[in-house]
């Protein structure tokens, strides 16, 4: 008798769950902003378009990235409530507050993930309308989000390292 | 009181600058990275009274900034400001001679508290 596998889930609850509690405590604690989550979904080949992406990489034990997504108007309305004033998105400040804004989302979230695992230093991606593409090995879960600023979403596409026995050397 | 701001991001240093300049007296100089820092820092050894550095930054990160300053200067108060809040790398900060550690994100009353209390501290030594 053939016996069906359980299909896996995309991404580990124990994934995301920091990630949206990050959201959260970043914006309330920052922004002074609540942040609403909406229903996650899966990435898919016509996924959803922004026009700008804070994105963070991640090494060690977990392997992936992290990115807040914007459409524009939303992304100026919440970059204006964390610096305290209205940039234009084309001002290199407007890039500097979007990085830092997903930074401490990761940095955050990286607390309460386990392992020993390593964050880059923010990249931000400006432009129209684009959509970041998903590896197939690495599935990407959208987390959309809603602020009385703006909506945003949280992309999450990171896998869990398998821990070595006895890397790094002795534990007490 | 002099205090110099280490943090790649300029938005970052602009909001601890806002924070911090209610404290009476308060003047500021900023670094967007730790090798900006060390050079500005070893040309006034000892001019700062308060030095906040970030962990993650280009160039040279806040764990060396705060090693290499304290191989001269043991004196200067620093706190790390930081979205690394693992407590191994809180342990390693201690280690390296920060006088106080504050977790990104913060809100005002945290980080003034956390200022506060490190120079109370140093006052009461």
């Amino acid at each position: 008798m053939t016996q069906i596998e359980k299909p896996k889930p995309a991404l580990d609850a124990k994934i995301i769950v920091p990630f949206i509690n990050a959201t959260r405590e970043v914006f309330k604690r920052m922004l002074s902003l609540e942040t609403e989550i909406c229903r996650p979904l899966l990435k898919t080949e016509a996924g959803p378009h922004y026009d700008v992406t804070g994105l963070i990489g991640f090494s060690g034990s977990l392997i992936g990235s992290a990115a807040l997504s914007f459409e524009e108007p939303a992304a100026v309305s919440i970059v204006a409530c964390f610096a305290g004033q209205k940039m234009e998105s084309t001002s290199p400040d407007f890039a500097d507050a979007v990085g830092e804004l997903a930074n401490m989302v990761a940095g955050r979230a990286k607390r309460d993930l386990a392992g020993d695992a390593s964050i880059t230093i923010p990249n931000v991606i400006i432009g129209k309308s684009y959509s970041i593409a998903a590896l197939r090995a690495f599935p990407c879960l959208i987390v959309p989000c809603r602020t009385k600023a703006g909506d945003f979403a949280v992309q999450i596409s990171i896998k869990q390292m398998a821990a070595v026995p006895n890397a790094g050397g002795s534990q007490t | 009181m002099k205090i110099f701001l280490v943090d790649d991001s300029r938005t970052m240093r602009n909001i601890q600058r806002k924070i911090l300049s209610e404290i009476p007296g308060a003047t500021f100089c900023e670094a967007g990275d730790g090798l900006e820092a060390l050079t500005a820092i070893s040309a006034q050894l000892g001019g700062f009274d308060l030095i906040l550095v970030d962990w993650n930054m280009p160039n040279m990160d806040g764990i060396t900034l705060v090693n290499k300053i304290r191989e001269k200067d043991k004196k200067t108060l620093l706190i790390m400001a930081t979205t690394e809040a693992e407590k191994s790398r809180i342990l390693e900060a201690i280690r390296a001679g920060v006088n106080n550690y504050v977790v990104k994100p913060f809100n005002a009353e945290t980080l003034t508290e956390k200022v506060n209390q490190t120079l109370a501290k140093a006052k009461a030594a």
